[in-house]
């Protein structure tokens, strides 16, 4: 397995509370979602649904609602709990200095 | 044999449950004739708290429709009074002169509310409280009046001075005893209601006694005896109810402080019986269903002659109908030499638990905050259990260990609904029989839980027990997955416990799920919004994306752009501005959207900020549920047959009324002639001009489902469709289902009543003006809004790495 490269994608503070934040990495989609708990989750910004953006939905606790037709996706496993979607990639997310880091 | 001719005077609760039991047993026997001064049929009295604390409506409290007297052949006199019964003639006379003669009558006239014999009871203003009527007229005085004290810190006067709480009034309740409902509660009870009380607002005057109500004409205030003097509007009497026996006095039969029964319900005439709160049985007058209903049960066993162990007193509980303040008292509540005391206090959930013990029996039992095991404890002292094999308190268990109360365990003859006295073996034979699967079907059939209702939660789960797998669960009472608490239930715990962001509802009511989902976070922030339209800070993380982003998302992810067009009228720069745009971002797709204005499709969410600046226009809030764009068609101006002026309505409509928050989508459309051009007959708020004026129809849909707009009135002026729209708006507001159309509204709320709501000009006046207070609350363009402002735009913002 290559190593995981590091990537600087947003600063915290372009955050806001349990609303998503499109980024695209290297062509890739990702949402970015801050939690009720403080804590930031990366995810592919694709639905495995209908291909909605899951940046623009509700964000619930650890989960995230697509805004086109409520697909619920687990910000932390990328599982969808009530369907049986292909998972969703998580990306591992580290904060260094106020900047927010993901994994690829 | 020809049928016996049964007369019953007073068309209340006692008297039609025991006509019920009376067909039950031999629905032929009798020419049944029912006379009743109140100009309703059968409603459940004890829901009146009910309406006034706004969690009914009339009509739900009518018991018994007006069908259900055709049905049974019953003769129904009401709005009459008897006058005299002539007991040598066997007839009785009513005050429209009317003479209907008897072979047996039943008297349940019921009782009144006592009025304290002070100076100034007579008053304007001063009211007991005891009917619909009573309930209308406090409703209306709620209106123009601001302070309101209800003397009586008893069952009846609490729940009503909640009730005028929530129509808006400055309530202060005068109280006799030291603590509220002594009668029922112990101090330590009795102080926990009143704090929780005072936190929702009430104010109090304990060991009050009032010596005079002043004013003129009018009532202005209360004088105490000891000098205090209270402002007041209103008054309420709530000090006690007093048995209607006149009637009876005069025609000789033997009265105490009710009309003395005895254990058949037989009065000192054996022709006359008598049930209910008028009624005296063993010295005992009582004013609560339950034992009216064990009355009369005895009453139709003897009146069809079969045998009966007669009536031996009921045990009596009682609970508080006001949110937020369970409780439960039934039978001693005081300590004595022989009765002795178990208590449990927990103060961090406000929780209180005592229980009376006399000889190794529960005798009494007043709970507080928790009164879940209250109908255990009240079958335990019916039925005279032992206690000897019960742990007499235990302290900080794991959850389920103690308290289960399995509806499973109980005994077939354990009382579920205490209002009724329905058992559980009722219950479940019902069930059986009659093949029933939920709550209100068990209620319909057996009456369990029609009272009071604090038993449906008991009927549910052992409807789930009895049908095991068969059980389909009902239609859930929640609004969604995470809460059981309907739309109802959650405004009006919004409004009595000051909740102010969705995120405190969520815990206060203890969602299951305390992060809420996309069903029920988008509501309660809309209830929010609509409670306080100044105050709540509007949650854009629980909006849907549309509302977030003010532009309807699109099945790519991108996003749809429509401008303001008001009237569908539009100029040449406009034109001229829409193409710029469309050619600079390349709009995949323009076109005209069915509400006659001009869509720009499939801009990206980071392009919108930029796009509604290059534009210049205001949103048309195409995506919300809010006020959309009127349609309108040309009217007069140039139509050959209009007969208004219709694009200047139409467009004033949607001027007056712009980006108001509204249950569900909000549509209007305004027609010139009845060729309804625009289809005003599928609008929310549809418009067609005649000659004379405009003709006004409401609740029509043109959406999933069609349904065709309701005629409401016909107006002359256009400040007048105006005055309605604002009207119509607001009561749907207040009382709509987040994401229910108005035409499910309009069914739900009965066309006649919103009919009624909406013309009476007070009602009407007020809820426009409330309605115009919202719009203060959302005047801006939300598109100049984030264009101004950084912070805004930065959900918007989309980083490429």
């Amino acid at each position: 397995m290559p190593a995981a490269e590091k990537i600087k994608v947003a600063n915290v503070s372009d955050l806001v509370a349990l609303v998503g934040k499109k980024v695209i990495v290297k062509g890739e989609e990702i949402g970015l979602f801050l939690t009720e708990n403080n804590e930031i989750k990366a995810v592919n910004n694709v639905c495995p649904h209908k291909g909605g953006p899951l940046s623009e939905g509700t964000v619930s606790g650890d989960f995230i609602f697509c805004p086109l037709h409520d697909t619920k996706v687990d910000l932390c496993t990328g599982e969808t709990p009530e369907e049986d979607y292909e998972c969703v990639r998580t990306y591992e997310v580290e904060v260094v200095d106020g900047e927010v880091h993901i994994c690829l | 044999m020809s049928k016996k001719r049964l007369v019953l005077i007073g068309n209340g609760m006692a008297g039609i449950r025991t006509i019920e039991e009376i067909l039950e047993r031999e629905p032929d026997m009798f020419d049944i004739t029912i006379i009743g001064k109140e100009p309703y049929p059968n409603y459940n009295r004890i829901m009146l708290s009910n309406i006034l604390q706004n969690k009914m409506t009339m009509d739900e409290t009518i018991m018994n429709p007006y069908s259900w007297y055709e049905e049974n052949g019953i003769t129904l006199i009401t709005g009459e009074r008897v006058v005299a019964v002539n007991r040598s003639q066997k007839n009785l006379t009513t005050e429209a002169g009317r003479v209907i003669e008897y072979d047996k009558c039943i008297i349940a006239t019921g009782s009144n509310a006592f009025l304290l014999p002070v100076d100034g009871s007579r008053l304007d203003g001063v009211i007991g409280w005891r009917t619909i009527e009573d309930t209308e007229r406090m409703i209306e005085m709620a209106k123009t009046r601001k302070k309101a004290v209800v003397i009586g810190g008893g069952l009846l006067g609490l729940e009503c001075a909640r009730g005028l709480m929530d129509q808006g009034m400055e309530v202060t309740v005068l109280h006799l005893a030291e603590w509220l409902m002594e009668m029922q509660l112990d101090r330590k009870a009795g102080d926990l209601l009143r704090e929780d009380l005072e936190a929702q607002g009430m104010h109090f005057e304990m060991q009050a006694n009032t010596q005079e109500i002043l004013g003129e004409a009018h009532v202005e205030g209360v004088r105490l005896s000891d000098g205090r003097v209270l402002e007041a509007e209103m008054v309420v009497m709530a000090v006690g109810i007093r048995p209607v026996t006149k009637g009876a006095r005069a025609a000789g039969l033997e009265i105490g402080r009710g009309i003395i029964v005895d254990d058949y319900m037989q009065t000192s005439d054996p022709d006359i019986y008598a049930v209910g709160e008028c009624c005296e049985h063993n010295s005992k007058v009582y004013g609560l269903v339950a034992p009216l209903y064990d009355q009369g049960i005895v009453l139709a066993d003897h009146i069809t002659g079969r045998p009966t162990e007669g009536y031996s007193g009921s045990t009596t509980f009682t609970s508080l109908k006001v949110s937020g303040c369970d409780l439960f008292s039934a039978g001693k509540i005081y300590e004595s030499e022989n009765v002795k005391g178990i208590e449990v206090y927990n103060s961090v959930d406000r929780i209180y638990k005592k229980v009376f013990v006399q000889d190794e029996h529960i005798v009494g039992a007043v709970l507080y905050g928790d009164t879940e095991e209250g109908n255990r404890f009240y079958n335990m002292m019916k039925k005279g259990d032992s206690i000897e094999e019960f742990t007499l308190v235990s302290l900080m268990h794991k959850a389920g260990e103690v308290d289960a109360i399995s509806v499973e365990t109980m005994d077939d003859d354990e009382i579920i609904c205490g209002c009724n006295g329905i058992s559980k073996g009722t219950i479940v034979e019902a069930v059986h029989r009659d093949g029933l699967t939920s709550v209100e079907e068990v209620s319909k059939v057996t009456k369990a839980g029609n009272s009071c209702g604090k038993c449906k939660g008991q009927i549910g789960d052992l409807l789930e027990y009895t049908l095991g797998d068969n059980f389909v669960a009902n239609a859930p009472t929640g609004i969604c997955g995470c809460t059981d608490l309907s739309r109802d239930q959650i405004v009006t715990q919004i409004r009595a416990k000051g909740l102010k962001t969705s995120k405190e509802v969520r815990h206060v009511l203890d969602f299951n799920d305390k992060g809420g989902c996309p069903k029920c976070r988008p509501a309660i922030n809309y209830y929010l919004n609509m409670v306080y339209p100044h105050d709540h800070e509007d949650e854009k993380e629980s909006r849907y994306a549309n509302e977030r982003y003010h532009a309807n998302i699109q099945k790519d992810g991108t996003f749809s752009v429509i401008p303001q067009m008001q009237g569908g009228v539009t100029n040449a720069e406009q034109l001229m501005k829409l193409g710029e745009v469309a050619i600079k971002y390349d709009v995949p797709l323009v076109k005209i959207t069915g509400a006659q204005r001009i869509g720009l499709y499939g801009l990206k969410k980071e392009e919108l900020t930029q796009v509604w600046k290059d534009l210049g226009m205001r949103s048309a809030s195409a995506y919300g549920k809010k006020t959309r764009s009127v349609k309108s068609c040309v009217g007069k101006e140039f139509c050959r047959f209009g007969t208004q002026y219709t694009t200047q309505l139409g467009i004033r409509l949607e001027q007056t009324f712009e980006y108001i928050d509204t249950p569900h989508k909000f549509k209007m459309g305004v027609s010139g002639c009845p060729r309804s051009c625009v289809e005003s007959g599928i609008k929310d708020f549809g418009v067609i001009g005649v000659e004379n004026g405009f003709e006004i129809f409401i609740g029509g849909n043109g959406g999933t489902e069609i349904v065709a707009a309701e005629l409401l009135t016909t107006v002359e002026t256009e400040d007048e469709v105006i005055k309605l729209c604002g009207a119509l708006m607001q009561y749907y507001r207040e009382t709509g289902i987040y994401t229910e159309r108005t035409a499910p509204w309009l069914k739900r709320m009965g066309f006649e009543n919103v009919k009624e709501v909406l013309l009476d000009p007070v009602r009407q006046q007020a809820l426009f003006d409330k309605v115009m207070d919202a719009k203060k609350a959302v005047e801006k363009d939300p598109w100049q809004e984030i264009i101004e402002n950084e912070e805004k735009q930065k959900i918007f913002e989309v980083e490429r790495v």
